[in-house]
């Protein structure tokens, strides 16, 4: 892999054993490579099952790979690491604790020479990053799961990790708040350079986060089919994305691939497939398809399902 | 009608309890037969025989007693006849030590157990001969080794209170959301910050639950143990006025044991509320 790499998953398998330990091992996917550069933010699109969740977990170190290994900053990783925060799908705030106590409790772990006044300020500056500011002393239980969410990503922030990691953060939030917190999190990552990884099964949030986008067909047995090149500008804005060139095809693109190809590249790779060199496609900035001339990519939703 | 729930469960209360002191006072006042008798003989006997009046004591003579128990709970005029708080106090005294010697016990017990897959299931044998037990069961051994009555019952409370806290506390810890655990690692933690400060707030309404069992149970046995080693104790206050025949007094004290009860109940269910956490 390329030293430009902050995130290197070299041949990584994870396989469960068989029910009452007899017969084969069920393996979710094998000989998965994967990097993700510096400051980049990596979206990872697939069908439940796919194991997309394993491999944050093993990125996070919650999960440990049966075969291969992660290099994170030149470092094989071996375990849980303050350099790589998670952003759960629940939230996972400590209840009895305040929005206050939620982060600072991260801080602390962090930094645990730090002064309780430092602490304190470090917690205040990324609640007020993430909207909450005045909300500090209330309990989780006191808050929509918008503003929960809010909290997770603060507390994940707030120790400043390398790699940020996030497993279906907004999937269970309504649209509108889910579509605030995708703009906060744009911003916030745009801002501070933060390296992303992402899993969702959510298209148009990919599109809208994700500099590159992994497609991992369905499971078991899944592996990397392709990796998608945003096209779109790295300046985009939320309302008008639909009105670049290129969006519809990436949609379309994506969307083929959640419902058809996931499926069939699982049971055939593509010709020339390498495992450790997925193809990688940039829909919609191929030179037949520039805008002007018609072809079946450019016709908005010819292939939307 | 908008009269409140409370409102409505208060004075329904209240009707039941007029109902049942006045059904009580009823039973009690009927005079029974009266035998012809001698005087002198008379005298020898109580006012059953001689006025039909009912062997059991009107709602009335209970609440002068208590009256009576209240007005003065700390005199001491003997070994036999001490104040009714005296001998309360010797009871919570002795349930206190016994719980408190079983926290101590339980507590770290259960963290172990819940913490440990491989303890749990070691000692799950041993737990599971042991809670069925009664405690006074363990009373004759307790007074052969310990050779002391007092310390004998404040054992018994130990061991009775001993196993819903134990189990209790290694249900809430085994039973802590892996997603909490998950954060924890996820910040590197370390095993005694982990424990403190995620799996014991996570755990304490569990383990709060079964100290609040405990303390009931405590409560029950303390009664039973003091009838058997005697001496003092509102248990053996019972049994004293068992064999005084005084029903007055045994009614008294069975009134003051529930209203304990229901104080250390509530004390527990105080403590509770203040660490269980809305989600």
């Amino acid at each position: 892999m390329t030293d430009g790499n902050i995130i290197s998953i070299e041949g990584i398998a994870r396989r469960y054993p068989a029910p009452g330990g007899k017969g084969k091992s069920t393996t979710i996917f094998e000989n998965l490579w994967l990097g993700v550069r510096r400051g980049e933010f990596v979206c990872t699109i697939g069908h439940s099952g796919c194991g997309k969740t394993t491999v944050l977990n093993i990125l996070a170190g919650l999960d440990a790979p049966s075969e291969g290994t992660v290099i994170v900053d030149g470092q094989a990783i071996d375990g849980p690491s303050l350099d790589r925060a998670v952003i759960f799908q629940s939230h996972a705030l400590l209840p009895w604790l305040s929005v206050q106590g939620n982060v600072a409790f991260a801080v602390r772990s962090r930094w645990p020479d730090w002064s309780a006044a430092r602490i304190e300020e470090q917690a205040r500056r990324f609640i007020a990053l993430v909207g909450l500011a005045g909300s500090e002393r209330k309990r989780p239980a006191e808050l929509s799961g918008g503003m929960k969410q809010r909290v997770g990503i603060a507390r994940a922030l707030s120790i400043e990790p390398k790699i940020l990691l996030m497993d279906e953060p907004f999937s269970a939030l309504d649209a509108l708040t889910r579509g605030t917190l995708q703009d906060e999190a744009r911003r916030i990552c745009m801002e501070t350079g933060q390296t992303t990884y992402m899993i969702t099964h959510d298209i148009d949030e990919a599109i809208y986060l994700a500099d590159r986008i992994v497609l991992m067909t369905n499971g078991p047995g899944a592996r990397v089919a392709e990796i998608v090149e945003n096209p779109l500008p790295r300046d985009r804005a939320r309302t008008d994305l639909y009105r670049h060139p290129s969006y519809y095809p990436l949609r379309n693109h994506l969307i083929e691939f959640l419902v058809t190809r996931s499926r069939t590249l699982r049971d055939a790779p593509a010709d020339g497939w390498d495992p450790r060199h997925p193809p990688v496609v940039r829909p919609g900035a191929h030179p037949e398809l520039v805008p002007g001339e018609p072809s079946l990519h450019s016709v908005p939703n010819a292939l939307s399902a | 009608m908008n009269v409140s729930l409370n409102v409505r469960a208060a004075v329904l209360s209240v009707g039941i309890l007029v109902l049942f002191l006045a059904a009580w006072y009823a039973a009690t006042t009927g005079s029974g037969p009266v035998a012809p008798m001698d005087p002198e003989y008379a005298k020898l006997m109580g006012l059953t025989a001689t006025q039909g009046k009912s062997a059991m004591p009107g709602p009335l003579d209970v609440a002068a007693t208590l009256w009576g128990h209240l007005r003065d709970p700390f005199y001491v005029r003997g070994t036999n006849d001490v104040g009714l708080g005296i001998q309360l106090g010797h009871s919570v005294l002795r349930v206190a030590g016994g719980y408190l010697l079983a926290v101590l016990v339980a507590v770290p017990g259960g963290f172990l157990i819940g913490m440990s897959p491989l303890m749990s299931r070691a000692l799950d044998p041993f737990i599971q001969v042991m809670k069925p037990i009664s405690p006074l069961a363990w009373m004759p051994l307790a007074l052969y080794t310990i050779k002391d009555s007092g310390k004998s019952a404040i054992f018994v409370i130990f061991i009775c209170s001993l196993w819903p806290m134990l189990i209790n506390t290694a249900f809430g810890v085994a039973n802590t959301r892996k997603e909490w655990l998950n954060v924890a690692r996820t910040l590197e933690v370390g095993t005694l910050r982990r424990a403190f400060l995620v799996i014991l707030p996570a755990a304490a309404p569990t383990i709060l639950t079964g100290m609040r069992i405990s303390i009931g149970i405590a409560w029950l046995v303390i009664v039973a143990a003091e009838m058997l080693v005697g001496g003092t104790g509102i248990g053996y206050f019972v049994w004293n006025e068992w064999n005084n025949l005084s029903i007055t007094n045994v009614i008294t004290a069975i009134l003051v044991i529930g209203l304990v009860g229901m104080i250390l109940d509530q004390a527990l269910a105080r403590v509770a509320r203040l660490v269980t956490f809305p989600e």
